[in-house]
């Protein structure tokens, strides 16, 4: 082990295994950060088995670019590959909830269509997909559940949806050496999220999902800023005993 | 492999071509207890997918996990290799397979009923529509109501739903339809 920044794959490739494992990978450590903190003990386990599941798909992933623990534990900020969405803070549970949303329903389209191809990552989305059904599924009941609950809990999770939805739009930017069908992803993500959306008594925003002041080039190794910090947690035991194990 | 067309063939219907010493082992690899689930074994929970003596001595294994991030893989290879060492083999690798992914299809009608009496009401048969959307009740493991709520959508791991019977008002996992 060194601390040398670890050089990336230039193959498309790695360019998708990184953006696939890196949103994997950073969501699944934020999901992590709940444990002890979450509002109820059923959320404490549910979230940290989605975060397991997520965790197991980024294994698979960075290890089809290379070293998986060099890949999460040695890189600096910049070479990481994951959507600002999945960095942002876990804030308030309503607003960990509108970031599983957005991002569960694309995950479950993108890897359906990842699936139905021949190409290399079809084995492990096939696997994938099915988890991220549940992941879908739980993200959509509490949705449901805040926005059509309490005038406090539908108020928050407004507010969620709003703050987080500047971040979506870099979703739908094609990623180098995945087959997908990026128009068709947008709108069947667009149409299930209002669908959600619009049954909790909440509205979509209306507001850009990309671009001018509007957030998203976290696939070229831009990032917001707390995801220096988040990194910093979370590599900073393996930078300060390099090859510890248990 | 014969058993990723035929999910539902039991441990002792050993793949055709394999030869006896195989079939020997592959029963021994199968009946290996699920870490996490000791009432049932690999077999059962139909993850082990293939063995093959590659040479005097050395065995290769087949092994798919339920859930991608399952950590009790670790711990059933671990076993595997225990178990084929103790019956002579001297170099077992065991190797993670994802293609096809496992269903909870493939657990046998043996495994589902071990899940019952050991509590767990096991798996419904997944639809072609993928496993959220099934819609048949599961029966409570303990009164065999079909009177039982949802509690949580995850429960001790991330195979299970937490579900109560309100006829006998016991809290129970589910094993969650894959």
């Amino acid at each position: 082990m060194t601390d040398a920044p670890v050089t990336l794959g230039e193959a498309p490739l790695a360019t998708a295994a990184l953006a696939l494992g890196d949103d994997a990978l950073v969501l699944s450590h934020r999901l992590g950060e709940w444990a002890g903190h979450a509002p109820v003990l059923e959320e404490e386990v549910a979230l940290a088995n989605i975060a397991l599941d997520l965790l197991g798909q980024a294994r698979t992933l960075l290890s089809l670019a290379g070293d998986e623990d060099e890949l999460a534990y040695l890189r600096e900020e910049r070479s990481f590959r994951n959507a600002q969405l999945v960095e942002q803070p876990n804030g308030d549970f309503a607003r960990t909830i509108a970031r599983q949303l957005y991002f569960s329903v694309h995950q479950h389209l993108l890897y359906g269509q990842l699936a139905a191809g021949d190409g290399p990552f079809a084995p492990l989305a096939g696997k994938a997909v099915k988890e991220v059904a549940y992941h879908r599924d739980h993200a959509e009941h509490w949705t449901l559940r805040l926005g059509d609950g309490t005038e406090e809990s539908h108020a928050r999770m407004q507010r969620a949806l709003d703050a987080l939805w500047r971040y979506t739009g870099e979703l739908f930017e094609p990623v180098e050496g995945l087959s997908v069908d990026w128009t068709a992803l947008r709108e069947g993500w667009l149409a299930a999220v209002t669908e959600v959306v619009e049954r909790a008594t909440l509205k979509l925003p209306d507001g850009p999902q990309s671009g001018a002041w509007t957030a998203g080039a976290g696939r070229q190794g831009i990032h917001t800023e707390p995801f220096g910090r988040m990194l910093a947690e979370m590599q900073h035991l393996h930078r300060s005993h390099p090859g510890a194990s248990w | 492999m014969v058993t990723a067309s035929a999910p539902h063939e039991s441990a002792e219907s050993a793949p055709r071509g394999s030869t006896r010493l195989e079939e020997e082992l592959r029963a021994l690899a199968g009946a290996v207890p699920d870490p996490e689930l000791p009432v049932i074994t690999l077999a059962e929970l139909g993850v082990l997918r293939g063995l093959h003596v590659t040479g005097p001595g050395r065995v290769e294994v087949e092994l798919t996990p339920t859930y991608t991030g399952c950590p009790a893989v670790e711990a059933m290879s671990a076993d595997i290799e225990r178990v084929l060492h103790e019956h002579g083999q001297a170099e077992v690798s065991v190797r993670t397979v994802l293609s096809p992914a496992w269903s909870t299809d493939d657990i046998t009608a043996e495994g589902r009923r071990k899940l019952q009496e050991f509590g767990i009401a096991p798996p419904r048969p997944t639809g072609p529509a993928g496993p959220v959307m099934v819609g048949l009740a599961i029966r409570c493991p303990h009164c065999g109501s079909t009177e039982t709520t949802l509690l949580s959508r995850f429960s001790s791991t991330a195979c299970k739903a937490l579900r109560r019977c309100e006829a006998c008002r016991e809290p129970f996992d589910h094993f969650k339809e894959l």
